[in-house]
């Protein structure tokens, strides 16, 4: 059971803005925004074709500036949100807006026409995220099972809630919340929460991790000093409500059960250098991804405090196979915590990492100097968590 | 005395010759008289000694050829032979004058006829002495004769006499027979009255006895009677004594039961009474029980002013004293109890053995209780050399009652006692052993933390370094010294096994030694762990610190601390130990995690500067840059402070050869080919790939640093990580901004300035010029008007600065 080769696509230009394409869920699509200063930014939208391990890529064109951030619609294939930089006046100032890519790119062209010599597309605005009284845009969230219609981001030390409306042409700020405290608080990440009916968001800013109820945009609880350093990065359990996980520069990646907040349920050490991005799987959620700036990506496998501590129990069991899954399960219950592999393919700073939203056993990682590097769950593991 | 006899020694003696010759010329003076020519015995001397010794020979049966050394001698059989037996003077005669000359003849004449005068005289000597000692044998048998007849007649005398003597003698026995018969028969009667008296006067004086308190005696006299009153029961006169002795003995008997009851008396006396008692047939049973009863009671007695000793409050007396009160009282009342009870019960059988050990266990029992109780408020101090006095005095006064009473245990137990003792003991001192090294370990933050306040240095660190680990090891030896008193030969219970053995290896060797070693490593490594996250919970030197001790720890002291024990403690068990280079693995491990640590949480301080320096300023509008930032120096500063720091502790370490290139040179390579190298795609708009490729195929070639990489025990292995770290935030701070020109510029001025002081820190200067190039690239990558400065001017400001 050899395992495929990764499969790399570079970019000209520097990036750090990853995001599957959320709606999509049969084919394997990840869009990626650049970093350039110089030239017109773009939006990569890459088709991975599973069977021939082939990779179709379509550029749109962002001119707007440089992308921080990129999150997908969870409703709508063809819109995205992107936080970009935009200097004027010997000032930088972050943005948000949300866009819409054309038609014909939304469910992926199977072939681009012309290659990236012929002209791009461009984006369509659908409207932006109006933040001239809150400051620098650090993220957008879509709210993960809705409609599409509810984002959250986060500006400065300010959360703000906006409602889309009339096909998100236009973004009404619904609430917000800000951070009050000494010192330039600023929020560096947030995630929402795909539990509690979606009233949940958990934010990172300096070393504390927060959670809001959307509802009534209060603090519902606090994680001081979750790291020893910056927080760059949180993700929710997909399947246990009340687990999280979050990542910083003190190299270490925290889970959480926030109903206790004094103690992390578990800690890992693996990289050398700052955590970037931690990401759960989106249906196995032992399986945690994590990109660092030592250039490196690592998958573990956090069995005990999974979701699935024993392995996946098969609930329509024949009554004829029932002896092979008992001593299956036998097998299975000394799961212990491991890294199932370091992924080495980058050479520079991996600032993200993200699972496909199609294919659970996939996943694309970012380096600064923009390698897009597709990787897949080891077969074994695979067939070991699904059997 | 014959010549034979004197020819018999060997020839070939020289004084034995010449005593044969004055033999001879003895022998042959009476015959042959003065005409004899003095040299005719001389020269014929070895002829005549053979002669005589083959005669002699021949007597004894021996062939002449049979004796030693001679040639072979004239054939026995020859019948010419003067000597031999077969002579015949015939042939002799016929042979010598067939022979012969005339002459020779002759002379063989003379000769013969000289030696025939010589055996005449020898002869004629022979007869005359032998004749002298006949005639007084003779006379002597003449004497003899006359004696005996004499004696004869005084025999006869002398029986008849005694015949006369024995008659007269049957006579007066025959004569005094009646008389005799009658003496004896008075003299029985004479006994048989004394006995009547005595038992007839028995009542008074058992009475008086028991007046006078002189049991033992009444006890004698009722007795010696008892058996004669029993037989004679049946007369009416006995019966009357018997039945007064039993009343008195009765009273007696009550008194005696009472005397022992009071108790008051000590045991000796109460075991007399005992003993009074069974003599009176008292059943044994019940006195058993009695006497075990009351001797409960006084020994009940003895543990309550035991108890009392030990009180509510602190006890009075030290542990020795009251061990030694508890040995006296208790024990050696136990003793006498368990002496007194097998002398008296000894008829009891196994039954009151038992009983005696079941008592005996139960007190002791309660005694050991008590003493427990005491040891217990003894376990404060520091001090063993009492306690162990103290335990040694409680163990050497149960040996005895253990050998007495070997069923009840009592030796076993106390044994026990003192093990458990020594066992707490032992996690005493690991206690304090932990307590001393925390204590080190506070002295050692408020060193540290004293001199800033004072303004100048304090003790160095390699001072303090050197007061920890002396004060560690002396508190060690210490330790060691106080609990080796529980081996001490003297010590009575050191040579049981538990003593041998357990104690040594698995208490002293493993428990505390060992132990000590694993929590110290512990409580070190709790440093990296939880306080460590916030940064400033434990000053950076106090890492340093621990981590040169565990080290100094993992090279030397270990092996010294365990071989010191193992010395001290000859440790006989076979049970398996820790090895020395599992533990020195540990130290290791703990020194090389102090280390990291304190790396990572120096890096951190010049991190945090370094990214608050980028963070916050607006490189966007900045002005052309006219100076190195401060922070920068501060940087070079701080590190310059660590380098120090660490270099009171840790050896220089090795760098990589070219570190002895000149800054200047350095610089110039930095500055004017790789640097330009590096900046002319990004300023020719023509290619915005060649960025990538160029840093990308610049990154195949060098190798992946990384950042927070385990660190070696040495001053530049610590530093390069600090630096890695403090230039890897900086880049990566750098990425997330957005530079003007002059911020550009600005970024290209403290690259280098850094380049200029920190290569001299680290192993492989390279790694430096690596991470600040790519702090350069990235920059520049960030910046949209990238000009980037003159490699002239840049250096000027660094001079400058």
């Amino acid at each position: 059971m050899e395992d495929d080769a990764p499969v790399i696509y570079g970019l000209e230009f520097q990036a750090r803005a990853l995001t599957p394409q959320t709606a999509e869920t049969d084919a394997i699509r990840f869009l990626v925004g650049t970093q350039s200063l110089k030239y017109d930014n773009q939006i990569h939208i890459i088709d991975f074709d599973d069977e021939n391990n082939i990779i179709n890529k379509n550029v749109l064109l962002h001119q707007a500036g440089e992308i921080w951030h990129i999150s997908a619609s969870p409703a709508d294939k063809g819109v995205l949100a992107t936080c970009y930089s935009r200097t004027s006046d010997s000032k930088v100032l972050t943005c948000a807006a949300v866009w819409r890519m054309p038609k014909e790119l939304e469910s992926g062209s199977h072939e681009s026409p012309d290659d990236s010599s012929s002209t791009a597309q461009t984006l369509e605005l659908l409207c932006h995220l109006d933040n001239t009284a809150h400051g620098n845009m650090a993220c957008v969230v879509w709210e993960p099972m809705g409609d599409g219609k509810k984002i959250i981001s986060l500006a400065d030390n300010h959360i703000l809630l906006w409602d889309l409306q009339e096909s998100s042409s236009q973004a009404v700020l619904a609430s917000s919340a800000s951070l009050e405290g000494k010192g330039q608080l600023r929020f560096t990440s947030g995630r929402w929460s795909p539990h509690h009916n979606c009233t949940q968001v958990a934010t990172a800013s300096d070393t504390t991790l927060r959670g809001w109820d959307t509802r009534s945009m209060s603090q519902i609880y606090c994680i001081e000093n979750a790291h020893g350093q910056l927080v760059r990065d949180l993700d929710f359990n997909p399947n246990k409500q009340y687990y999280l996980a979050s990542c910083g520069d003190d190299c270490k990646v925290k889970f959480w059960d926030t109903r206790n907040v004094t103690e992390p349920v578990k800690t890992l050490e693996e990289h050398s250098h700052w955590v970037w991005n931690v990401r759960y799987n989106h249906s196995h959620d032992q399986l945690v991804l994590t990109g660092s700036s030592d250039s490196r990506v690592i998958l573990s496998n956090m069995v005990s405090i999974s979701s699935e501590p024993f392995g996946h129990l098969v609930d329509d069991d024949d009554i004829s196979d029932q002896e092979d899954h008992r001593s299956e399960e036998k097998s299975k219950e000394p799961l212990q915590d491991n890294v199932i592999a370091t992924y080495e393919e980058h050479e520079d700073s991996v600032y993200a990492v993200d699972w496909s939203s199609a294919d659970p056993w996939l996943f694309a990682s970012l380096s600064y100097d923009g390698r897009l590097v597709i990787n897949r769950v080891p077969r074994a593991l695979k067939y070991h968590i699904l059997l | 005395m014959d010549p034979g006899s004197a020819s018999s020694p060997p020839p070939s003696q020289p004084h034995a010759r010449g005593a044969m010759a004055a033999a001879a010329t003895a022998g042959s003076s009476p015959g042959s008289g003065p005409g004899d020519s003095p040299e005719g015995p001389e020269a014929e001397a070895p002829e005549r000694r053979r002669k005589a010794h083959g005669m002699l020979k021949l007597y004894y049966g021996l062939s002449e050829g049979e004796a030693a050394g001679h040639p072979a001698g004239p054939d026995p059989l020859d019948p010419t032979d003067l000597n031999g037996a077969h002579f015949d003077p015939e042939v002799y005669l016929d042979k010598l004058r067939r022979e012969c000359p005339l002459a020779q003849l002759m002379d063989s004449e003379t000769d013969m006829v000289r030696q025939i005068r010589a055996l005449d005289s020898d002869m004629q000597t022979l007869v005359y002495e032998n004749y002298n000692k006949f005639i007084s044998a003779t006379d002597t048998i003449r004497k003899m004769k006359n004696d005996f007849r004499k004696m004869e007649d005084e025999m006869d005398r002398l029986a008849t006499n005694m015949a006369v003597i024995t008659d007269f003698s049957a006579r007066i026995s025959a004569t005094l027979q009646d008389r005799h018969e009658r003496i004896t028969k008075l003299a029985g009667v004479h006994a048989l009255l004394r006995k009547l008296q005595f038992l007839f006067e028995l009542p008074s004086r058992l009475t008086k006895c028991v007046e006078l308190g002189a049991y033992g005696q009444a006890v004698r006299y009722q007795g010696r009677a008892q058996a004669v009153l029993q037989q004679y029961q049946h007369l009416p006169s006995f019966r009357a004594i018997q039945d007064d002795c039993q009343v008195i003995t009765a009273r007696l008997a009550q008194q005696l039961r009472q005397r022992f009851r009071e108790g008051g008396s000590g045991a000796p006396e109460q075991a007399e009474c005992v003993e009074l008692l069974l003599a009176l047939g008292e059943p044994a049973e019940e006195l058993c029980e009695e006497f075990l009863a009351h001797a409960r009671g006084r020994l009940e007695e003895e543990l309550r002013s035991l108890e009392a000793e030990l009180g509510p409050s602190p006890p009075a007396p030290d542990v020795l004293e009251f061990t030694d009160h508890g040995g006296s009282g208790f024990v050696g009342g136990l003793c006498q109890v368990a002496a007194a009870y097998q002398e008296l019960f000894a008829a009891q059988g196994p039954a009151g053995a038992e009983k005696l050990a079941t008592f005996a266990r139960e007190l002791g029992s309660r005694y050991f209780a008590l003493v427990e109780r005491r040891l217990a408020q003894e376990q404060g101090g520091g001090d063993n050399s009492l306690l162990v006095r103290a335990l040694d005095r409680f163990h050497r006064r149960l040996r005895a009652p253990g050998a007495l009473l070997a069923a009840a245990g009592l030796a076993d137990a106390a044994t026990e006692i003192v093990e458990r003792v020594a066992r707490e003991r032992l996690g005493h001192h690991l206690q304090g052993l932990r307590a001393a090294f925390l204590g080190c370990l506070t002295d050692v933050r408020q060193a540290l933390a004293a001199p800033r306040v004072a303004g100048k240095e304090g003790p160095g660190l390699a001072e303090l370094l050197a007061n920890v680990a002396s004060s560690i090891l002396s508190h060690i030896k210490a330790s060691l010294a106080a609990v080796h008193l529980f081996t001490a030969k003297e010590v009575s219970f050191s040579n049981k096994p538990y003593f041998r053995g357990e104690f040594c290896s698995q208490g002293v060797r493993e428990g505390l030694i060992v132990g000590f070693i694993r929590s110290m490593c512990q409580t070190a490594q709790s440093f990296c762990d939880s306080p460590g996250e916030k940064g400033g919970a434990t000053p950076p030197a106090l890492l340093l610190l621990l981590s040169r001790l565990c080290l100094d720890y993992e090279t030397a002291t270990i092996s010294y601390v365990l071989t010191l024990t193992d010395e001290q403690f000859l440790v006989q068990d076979q049970s398996p130990v820790t090895p020395v280079s599992t533990l020195c693995a540990e130290a290791r491990e703990t020194a090389r995690r102090l280390l990291t640590h304190y790396v990572k949480v120096q890096g951190l301080v010049i991190s945090q500067m370094l990214r608050k320096s980028v963070e916050t300023r607006d490189w966007l509008s900045t002005l052309e840059p006219r100076n190195v930032r401060a922070v920068m120096k501060r940087v070079v500063e701080d590190t310059t402070a660590i380098d120090v720091q660490v270099g009171l502790l840790y050896e220089e370490g090795v760098r990589k050869a070219q570190s002895s290139d000149s800054s200047k040179r350095t610089f110039s390579v930095y500055s004017s080919s790789r640097q330009q190298g590096r900046y002319a795609p990004s300023y020719t708009p023509s290619a915005p790939m060649d960025t990538n490729l160029l840093s990308n195929i610049q990154k195949l070639f060098s190798e992946r640093i990384d950042v927070f990489s385990p660190v070696e025990f040495n001053k530049v292995s610590v530093l390069t990580g600090i630096i890695k770290i403090s230039l890897k935030t900086l880049l990566e701070c750098v990425r997330l901004r957005t530079f003007g020109r002059f911020g550009l510029q600005q970024v290209q001025v403290d690259c280098h300035f850094l380049q200029l002081y920190l290569w001299r820190f680290v192993a492989d200067e390279e790694l430096v010029h690596l991470l600040l190039d790519e702090v350069v690239a990235s920059a520049a990558l960030r910046c949209p008007d990238p000009v980037p400065m003159e490699p002239s001017v840049v250096e000027v400001i660094c001079e400058r600065g």
